[in-house]
């Protein structure tokens, strides 16, 4: 009586992604309470720049009450309009362009809010792509998309295969199979999506592989998704480039107009300003039909005004911004760092990495063998014996067995060494 | 191989209405009673803008409430990190006890039946994912929310049959249009999966019989389907007959146990009771626990802010506000849409008689030139044009007769509904005037018949307009 998509499980909620979440749940460690408790490693989140939002926050109250100058702007409460408000929009696309060191700028008519990213994903490929059609994902990816992209909207993922031996880059082969794979599955490829900088691998796309990207969609005549909501978190070189700016680069929008308007770039502030609860998102598109329909769209997940309201005022703020990127970036390279060398001191070795809240960390030589049955072994006993909750490379649909995925940005330092000792305790037996 | 998805490119988002259209006009031309005191009134918008000092109030006395504060203790990391789509337990308890409260506490909710989504647009698409799919009809009574075409059938696929209403009952629901309906779905070779309300009604402003949600019930409990109420006009009752719950209904008819029990849904959103569509909250409730599930999952596409819910769940839960607030909006809303009533009965107008909502529906059809829509779009377009009031025609809202319209009373001043009211006895006046002379003419036999000029461009619409109840 219900419809296939609430009866059967293409939500993708039952892979170890979710299942390490739970037992996280039933026992989170908390360092007074619960010393003992499951650290959670698993959770992508930016954690540790609260403070200066925190400030900010105090020296402008009126922005949070709705008031400005003063005066009641309650009425904002009724702004429903699926445009956004306009100011909001102006203060986030000048935030992009920061992002990107000001080598772009983008046009607030291009933009389209949506309620975080995974609204933003979902609405995309309602856009772009039919039911039945496929998209193609370079593996290993963020497990959330299998719901995101595929769930309600009926869509295929088509994984491009990734591998350890040259750091998981994209290769113009790796294209070209899941392009023939998807033939041969009899599914159109209407595009392919990227996260760049990449989740799990915490790394930026490299010139070669945007120059691929490129290639390939004009050959397949597709669109590129470019999922940028790590962007500002880039705490080392080499710096971050959008595919907005390889698009300009290579003149694209008077070269190839075609797949100017086939590029499209998914944003949000869950990562970069560690507010996820708070639910913005947003499309960006040189496509104007695109815009225009994912503007209708997203009637289904518009910004709570109050919520716009409040940013608009805190990113308008040109010196808190500054601010908070510099300050934002420099904590995270010292806790990645901190992860680093605690994983190393247990033998473990990471991708090199440059960006994202996380490591993409080496395990294979501690699988029984080189199997992913092998992996989800190891990986409950890091999570049941060890009280650590990682992610493991399988449920990112990584091709090879024994990676996982260790967050770091969303604990305290002193919760970070005692996750390094245990896993060190752990190592040494 | 198109480039983009056939949703985006065969207009199947509804949106080319002439609902829309009115919409477009008025933002071209908006009436200021300063600025511009001859522009367009918006009619057309079922928002409630009579108890924001309320509001106001209430938040200048509770400032913690805006500064992620909690007893004075700053709360702002665990807010800005909570994305849990079960909802804050604070806010969703608040909402339940708030929708009791209107209900007059005759039936209770369990906050684990409760999915959070961004406002009701969200909930209703969410629940048809959920219940239907391609192949798939839900059944709706005629007049309709225009909205409802592009929230429960564009994504989804599914799409909708409508149950006949007729003026000579007041539009309410009979048997046998439902039976009707449900043949006209299985002659299309659609599969029934629902049948979907709006209680109390939009646009017609009236609380549902009991006599309408008994037969209601046994309807989809004879066809084995699912019953959608979606009661986002509840706390605007206000008049009598007081609101009657499709879970109040239930309850009495002591159907917990039963099957049917588990196929009722209902949809909630603080939009129009307290005013706040901009805030992005709606909800679901369901009793069917798979339903709860699969709507929690999905309402990842469509969360709440959760400084938002922080924010409502401080206010609902002060019990002394909200009991102030229901009663004062009821007070405030009745007498608005009594002075809207006259006003009209002035213009020689009458309306559908209501006691709920934030609109009338207005009986135009002594005004058609003709008992036709064309006839309605005419009239429609002069009363946008030249009266300059943004009114909704019927015909964008299904109805199967011509001449009615929906027109909103809640979104402006006690001022602007007079001069309003004063804009349209002069049109009325001035057509009755014209039709006197226009007999004349006929009478006269005159081959040069007079016609009607209509200063009237069609524009090709671009995405301009919002989903508006």
């Amino acid at each position: 009586m219900l419809s296939s998509k609430a009866s059967c499980n293409s939500h993708g909620e039952d892979s170890s992604y979710f299942l390490g979440w739970q037992l996280y749940d039933n026992n989170p460690f908390h360092g007074v309470v619960n010393p003992t408790g499951i650290i959670q490693m698993g959770l992508a989140e930016n954690q540790l720049s609260f403070d200066l939002v925190e400030s900010w926050l105090r020296k402008n109250l009126d922005a949070m009450g709705l008031k400005k100058d003063g005066e009641s702007v309650f009425r904002e409460a009724l702004f429903q309009d699926y445009h956004g408000l306009p100011a909001f929009k102006k203060e986030l696309v000048e935030y992009m362009a920061k992002i990107r060191g000001n080598k772009v700028t983008f046009d607030p008519n291009n933009l389209v809010l949506a309620a975080g990213a995974t609204s933003a994903n979902e609405t995309l490929i309602f856009c772009l792509v039919d039911p039945g059609q496929a998209i193609l994902l370079p593996t290993p990816y963020y497990p959330g998309f299998n719901r995101d992209l595929k769930w309600r909207t009926g869509v295929e993922i088509v994984p491009v295969h990734c591998w350890s031996s040259n750091g998981f880059r994209i290769t113009m082969s790796a294209l070209e199979d899941a392009y023939q794979s998807a033939q041969t599955l009899n599914l159109k490829v209407k595009g392919v999506l990227i996260t760049n900088p990449s989740n799990p691998l915490g790394t930026t796309m490299t010139r070669e592989e945007r120059s691929h990207l490129i290639t390939f969609a004009i050959a397949k005549n597709i669109h590129i998704i470019s999922d940028e909501v790590f962007a500002g978190t880039v705490f080392d070189s080499p710096g971050f480039i959008s595919i907005m700016e390889a698009a300009m680069d290579r003149s694209l929008e008077n070269e190839n107009p075609g797949l100017w308007n086939r590029i499209h770039i998914v944003y949000s502030l869950s990562k970069d300003l560690g507010l996820p609860g708070f639910r913005v998102g947003m499309i960006y598109s040189n496509n104007e039909t695109v815009v225009s329909a994912a503007t209708r769209m997203s009637s289904f997940g518009l910004v709570s005004s109050q919520t716009q309201y409040l940013l608009s005022n805190m990113l308008a703020n040109k010196k808190f911004t500054s601010k908070y990127m510099k300050e934002n970036q420099k904590r995270l390279k010292r806790k990645k760092e901190m992860l680093v060398s605690g994983l190393r001191t247990s033998g473990m070795e990471c991708l090199k990495s440059n960006a994202g809240l996380f490591c993409w960390v080496d395990m294979r030589h501690l699988l029984s063998s080189n199997t992913f049955e092998a992996e989800t072994k190891l990986w409950k006993t890091i999570l049941c014996e060890v009280g650590l909750n990682m992610t493991a490379g399988e449920s990112c649909h990584c091709s090879e067995p024994g990676w996982l995925r260790v967050c770091f940005a969303n604990m305290s330092q002193a919760t970070l060494q005692i996750a390094m000792r245990r896993l060190r305790d752990f190592a040494e037996r | 191989m198109g480039l983009l998805s056939r949703k985006v490119t065969c207009n199947s988002h509804g949106q080319d209405s002439s609902y829309f259209l009115g919409w477009q006009e008025y933002e071209k031309n908006p009436y200021d009673e300063v600025k511009n005191p001859k522009g367009i009134i918006q009619m057309g918008l079922a928002e409630n803008q009579l108890c924001f000092d309320l509001l106001e109030s209430w938040l200048a006395k509770n400032p913690d409430a805006v500064s992620f504060k909690r007893e004075e203790q700053s709360i702002f990391k665990e807010l800005a990190l909570f994305q849990d789509y079960h909802g804050l337990p604070a806010f969703k308890k608040a909402l339940v006890d708030f929708m009791a409260e209107i209900r007059g506490n005759k039936v209770s909710f369990d906050t684990d039946h409760l999915v959070l989504t961004a406002g009701a647009t969200s909930a209703n698409e969410t629940l048809m994912f959920c219940l239907a799919e391609k192949g798939d009809a839900i059944l709706l009574p005629t007049p309709y929310y225009p909205g409802f075409d592009r929230d429960l059938k564009w994504r989804t696929g599914a799409a909708i049959v409508p149950i006949q209403c007729s003026s000579s009952n007041g539009f309410q629901i009979t048997e046998s249009a439902l039976e009707a309906a449900y043949q006209e779905a299985q002659r299309k070779n659609l599969r029934v999966k629902g049948v979907l309300v709006t209680n109390p009604s939009n646009p017609l402003g009236t609380t549902m019989s009991r006599n309408e949600l008994d037969l209601l019930v046994n309807f989809v409990t004879d066809k084995e389907i699912h019953l959608i109420s979606d009661e986002i006009y509840s706390g605007t009752v206000f008049s009598s007959p007081a609101f009657v719950s499709i879970m109040e209904v239930l309850k009495d008819r002591k159907l917990e146990n039963t099957q049917v029990w588990e196929r009722v849904h209902v949809v909630y959103s603080l939009s129009k009771d307290l005013g706040l569509p901009g805030f992005r909250v709606g909800a679901i409730y369901s009793n069917d626990p798979i339903v709860v599930a699969a709507a929690t999952k999905m309402s990842s596409f469509g969360l709440v802010s959760s400084q938002t819910q922080y924010l409502l769940s401080a206010m609902l839960s002060d019990k002394k506000f909200t009991k102030e607030y229901i009663s004062k909006n009821h007070k405030r809303l009745q007498k608005r849409q009594n002075k809207l009533v006259s006003g009209l009965e002035k213009a020689g107008i009458s309306c559908l008689e209501s006691n709920a909502g934030l609109f009338c529906w207005v009986d135009m059809r002594h005004l058609l030139s003709s008992n036709t829509f064309e006839a309605e779009m005419e009239l429609w377009k002069r009363i946008v044009y030249d009266v300059k009031l943004n009114i909704s025609p019927g015909s964008s809202c299904h109805c199967t007769e011509p001449g009615w319209f929906r027109v909103c009373f809640a979104n402006m001043s006690e001022d602007t509904l007079k001069l309003a009211m004063q804009r349209l006895k002069s049109f009325v006046s001035s057509i009755t005037i014209d039709n006197q002379t226009h007999q004349d003419l006929k009478n006269m036999r005159k081959k040069n018949r007079t016609k009607w000029v209509f200063r009237l461009s069609f524009q090709s619409f671009h995405d301009r307009e919002q989903g508006e109840r």
